[in-house]
């Protein structure tokens, strides 16, 4: 599976180089379109900053105070006979209902395991991988005014424990 | 629900500390974690203006309109319900083309207007077959580059910050790939009881 590592790292700068040359061959001012799509990533960036002092605090309390130690070590026996890796429960659990709240929660297990540990890739894979069903169906659903959603609610959690079970096997599988 | 979790772990943390002697390290949790959630945000923008940066070009040169084209036939066979001339099928094409290159803010806008058009073919606030389907597959968001998460993973000095883009594709690939079974299968269940 080590082809999969080589892909990811090429991923990106080819990406770049295609967008690069496309835009050069097409004349286009590709610099200044460059600035002026940045100038949002500044404004993303501070956006997503008191979500992250908010969660990543809350977190290290629960964890500093031992509370999260604890839960874990509860949950570990049967979750680690699935081959799930308790420390990530937590993350699991909230990933479906809050994007910033799981965000910080990735955060903060980068920051204790390391980004290069299997928990660290995991949170990481997990992150990225799904987005939040709750707010996507709270928005979309809203905009429009639908009262009754029917089974959409259902669908969407199950494809999210779909993702996770997914991200488990292809992690272990890729970097075990 | 988010509000009563994240006021949980704080209140659950203070308690257990109260009665396991561990006061100390909650206070000085507090003051660092605090400090370097800043630290993280801050680091984050570098990253994040770069890659908004290249995805306006992108847009510009038209990669994202060249991606829609591709991902046309494919989306007819999912939304069976939608004439193919309808522009909800166009706007549910860019919503997903935004996704896929991790244009979030990009999307909502081109999904709510996705939204509006089914909306004109049901004529009803219940939602639509079509419309369960769209949100499915946003929901598990199909992302070619996970960039937050990898600028994250380099704040932290991962030694291979990108090594985690084939995983989370995958990953990502699967929970899509299962919406749609999974959708399939309850409008199935559905229309038989009817």
């Amino acid at each position: 599976m080590s082809w999969l590592i080589i892909v990811s790292s090429w991923f990106i700068p080819c990406f770049i180089l295609i967008v690069l040359v496309v835009a050069t061959v097409k004349k286009l001012p590709s610099y200044e379109l460059f600035v002026e799509g940045g100038k949002e990533g500044v404004k993303l960036a501070f956006s997503l900053l008191p979500f992250l002092v908010g969660m990543i605090v809350a977190i290290t309390i629960l964890r500093s105070s031992g509370a999260l130690d604890a839960f874990i070590g509860l949950l570990a026996p049967v979750l680690s006979f699935l081959g799930f890796p308790p420390e990530v429960l937590p993350l699991a659990l909230i990933r479906p209902i809050s994007g910033t709240a799981a965000l910080g929660m990735t955060t903060e297990l980068i920051q204790t395991y390391g980004p290069d540990s299997f928990i660290g890739r995991l949170a990481s894979t997990m992150q990225g991988s799904t987005d939040t069903t709750l707010y996507v169906l709270t928005i979309y659903f809203g905009a429009v005014g639908i009262r009754r959603m029917r089974y959409a609610l259902k669908v969407g959690l199950l494809a999210d424990l779909v993702g996770i079970i997914v991200s488990v096997i292809i992690v272990t599988l890729v970097f075990g | 629900m988010v509000n009563v979790i994240w006021a949980c772990m704080a209140i659950i943390g203070i308690l257990y500390a109260l009665f396991n002697g561990t006061m100390d390290e909650v206070n000085e949790a507090i003051v660092e974690s605090a400090g370097s959630a800043v630290t993280l945000s801050i680091g984050l923008i570098g990253i994040l203006v770069f890659w908004l940066g290249m995805m306006k070009i992108a847009e510009e040169a038209g990669i994202l309109k060249w991606m829609t084209k591709l991902l046309r036939p494919l989306i007819v066979k999912i939304f069976p319900e939608i004439p193919k001339d309808h522009p909800a099928l166009g706007y549910i094409l860019s919503n997903l083309t935004a996704n896929l290159f991790g244009l979030g803010n990009a999307a909502t806008p081109l999904g709510i207007k996705a939204m509006q058009e089914m909306k004109k073919l049901s004529k009803s606030d219940v939602a639509s077959r079509s419309m369960i389907t769209f949100l499915a597959i946003n929901t598990s968001s199909l992302t070619l580059i996970p960039t937050t998460v990898i600028a994250i993973r380099m704040q932290y000095n991962s030694v291979s910050p990108t090594e985690i883009v084939a995983t989370t594709v995958i990953a990502s690939l699967a929970g899509v790939v299962s919406a749609v079974l999974i959708d399939r299968y309850y409008y199935k269940k559905e229309s038989r009881r009817k």
